[in-house]
């Protein structure tokens, strides 16, 4: 039975040598679920994707793409998965459209069969068609990537860290795409590092070191969150961050953009360490209260691990 | 569907070759260069050798005798100069070879004759020459060479008696390019379909493309044969041109069959390109597809496989290495078959063996070739 998983893993375990990159790792992924793996370089997310590609086989566990077992029906999975690597992966010297013929004529189906999945995404490449893809700018490039993956139609898109690279207006219409594709019924696996794009996702799943520390709805996950955040910034950011460390009721501070997210107790007072702060010569303290985000979830998870 | 998928593949890895000048340039500059390098400028044939003269009297006799030489074309006259002056001459490089006449030349000539004996000419043997040869031999190969066809010159229409009388058959002038031929042939075709398939397909592995590939309908088996056939079809251009400036630029007769030196040519086109496969499953980036194709193939190719040194003057254990070079047996058949024109049987004991080889060296890099990327 297929049912209405498009991807089910159970306690996949790879090891590289001595190195345990991916220590039995399970979760699902519904049909029509747009799902994200969040988590820093090294977490075990491309190893995952390439498992599920077939292109790797596990050392323990299982796991089923589309209903396919990933070892014993590898030859199968791969007419149905789309799959997008972490680098770009076209031929640079072939030009637009080129690049796009041959995807397409690989899975042995023509550019016009599947125009209409890719039309929205292609109708931008349109005019640098006979560009070569090498001279692409980098959001272009993984847009053309997207189509080439999606040329055969297929009903699980794998897609590995898509737009590490890209500029933000390009990453925020390429994950427009992605939600089209999901009203389509393509179920769509996707990893970023970019915990802004987690919400986005239908759900999520925070990895760190080959585990998974949660599976959660976006919302869910900041919901988890059950601490007191507090936004600091000033003229001396270096300085205040050891001071903010060195700070009795301040459970944990890291840089978070242009600010360092505290991490506080209850009784912890925002006010006395301001003035504290402006008397031992910092200039220009603020500090407020923040609602947290999937990455101060996420800072938190880590630490526990 | 799966066939339209491999041409598709085919035509793809036709435009990477065309697109890349680079390449374009090595696939069929490299050849043709390589070529004429070695049939002309690489040679150790006696050519253009200047010579001057060193006679006391300039007699009847010794006008003749220079004229002879001069009417060669390996020899340019370059003029009389004084006994003393030899050691300048050689040394200012104004010529290769001093011709040094006795000063009784003309005297131990006519003696020579009416002595009545088989000896005549320059070559009056008699303890003390009657005609001697300065050789700037700095380069030991021409001097040596030079000297030998000098002395047969200076001997020649005296019907000698008892003289030694060589012949040098398949390549009467000692021809280097005849030599050169097919050894080059055995070096390119390695050259060109071993590396540039293994750095093709090593650098689809680099760029990330690989793992897209693999993750497709086609088989791995289609993939490689996809990325061979733009290359083997370059090298039967290869093939063409070089057989074609060989015949009418250096001038090798092309005597034996060129349907045989064709067949075995393509077998070992097939084999360079499986060797490519095979290094290919080895390595990981492209420095490494290239360094080992240079030093696996190139270097014993040159060293080992005949086309330079000749197999049986090496030592026992090189000799045994060299029964595994693929090169060898090639260029053997080759010779066999272009220079010596003997029939296509001749050359069963090679082509079997370079059969076998790319039989087994298709089978282990298929075995290795799997569609994992481990």
């Amino acid at each position: 039975m297929v049912g209405d998983v498009a991807i089910r893993v159970e306690g996949l375990v790879k090891r590289y040598g001595a190195v345990t990159a991916l220590d039995g790792v399970g979760f699902e992924v519904r049909r029509g679920e747009l799902f994200g793996l969040i988590g820093p370089d090294g977490a075990g997310k491309t190893t995952l994707f390439r498992l599920l590609a077939t292109l790797l086989t596990p050392d323990a566990g299982r796991a089923e793409v589309d209903g396919c077992d990933i070892v014993r029906e590898a030859r199968a999975i791969r007419s149905r998965v789309g799959y997008m690597p972490g680098r770009f992966s076209l031929y640079a010297d072939l030009s637009v459209e080129e690049n796009l013929a041959f995807f397409a004529a690989l899975f042995g189906v023509s550019v016009r069969d599947n125009y209409g999945l890719i039309e929205p995404i292609y109708r931008q490449l349109e005019p640098f068609r006979t560009r070569r893809a090498g001279k692409l700018s980098g959001g272009m490039k993984q847009k053309l990537a997207l189509c080439c993956a999606l040329i055969h139609r297929p009903s699980v898109l794998l897609l590995d860290e898509p737009t590490t690279g890209v500029d933000p207006v390009s990453r925020s219409e390429f994950w427009e795409m992605l939600a089209r594709l999901r009203s389509e019924g393509i179920s769509i696996l996707v990893a970023t590092p970019y915990m802004d794009e987690a919400q986005r996702c239908d759900r999520v799943a925070l990895c760190d070191r080959g585990r998974l520390l949660a599976v959660e709805t976006p919302d869910g996950v900041v919901a988890s969150f059950d601490g007191v955040l507090y936004a600091l910034s000033g003229r001396e950011m270096f300085g205040l961050l050891a001071a903010a460390r060195a700070e009795a009721g301040v459970e944990a501070c890291y840089p978070f953009g242009a600010v360092h997210h505290l991490r506080v107790a209850r009784e912890f007072d925002p006010e006395r360490f301001r003035r504290r702060l402006l008397a031992e010569g910092f200039h220009e303290v603020g500090i407020r209260r923040v609602e947290p985000g999937i990455e101060d979830v996420f800072i938190k998870r880590m630490e526990h691990e | 569907m799966k066939r339209v998928g491999f041409w598709a593949f085919v035509r793809k890895e036709s435009l990477h070759i065309l697109r890349d000048p680079r390449t374009m340039l090595i696939v069929l500059g490299i050849p043709v260069v390589q070529l004429l390098l070695f049939g002309f400028a690489l040679s150790t044939e006696v050519n253009n050798l200047d010579f001057s003269v060193a006679a006391p009297h300039r007699s009847e006799a010794v006008r003749q005798l220079v004229e002879r030489i001069a009417a060669n074309d390996c020899f340019t006259f370059r003029g009389y100069v004084d006994p003393q002056q030899i050691d300048r001459e050689l040394r200012r490089g104004r010529a290769d070879v001093v011709v040094v006449f006795a000063d009784d030349f003309d005297r131990r000539m006519a003696d020579g004759i009416s002595a009545g004996g088989g000896e005549a000419g320059g070559c009056v043997d008699d303890g003390r020459a009657a005609v001697q040869l300065v050789f700037d031999a700095s380069n030991p190969n021409m001097a040596a060479a030079g000297a030998g066809y000098l002395q047969r010159l200076l001997c020649a229409g005296n019907a000698p008696g008892a003289e030694v009388e060589m012949h040098l058959l398949y390549n009467p002038r000692m021809k280097s390019a005849y030599n050169f031929v097919p050894g080059i042939m055995g070096l390119l075709f390695i050259l060109i379909c071993s590396i540039m398939t293994s750095v093709s397909i090593v650098r689809e592995k680099e760029s990330g493309t690989m793992e897209v590939l693999l993750v497709s309908p086609v088989r791995p088996v289609g993939i490689v044969f996809a990325k061979m056939i733009p290359y083997f079809l370059l090298s039967c251009v290869d093939l063409a041109v070089i057989l074609l400036l060989a015949r009418y630029v250096l001038g090798v007769p092309l005597s034996g069959s060129v349907a045989g030196v064709v067949a075995i040519s393509i077998l070992y086109l097939l084999l360079a390109l499986a060797l490519g496969l095979f290094i290919s499953t080895i390595a990981d980036r492209q420095a490494t597809a290239l360094v080992i194709s240079a030093m696996l193939m190139l270097l014993p190719v040159i060293m080992l496989s005949g086309m330079i040194f000749p197999v049986e003057n090496m030592p026992g254990v090189l000799q045994a290495l060299s029964c595994a070079i693929p090169a060898r047996w090639y260029i053997e058949a080759v010779r066999k078959l272009m220079i010596q024109a003997l029939p296509f049987s001749a050359v069963v004991r090679e082509f079997g063996i370079l059969l076998a080889m790319t039989v087994a060296l298709v089978a282990v890099a298929l075995h290795k070739f799997n569609d994992k990327l481990e």
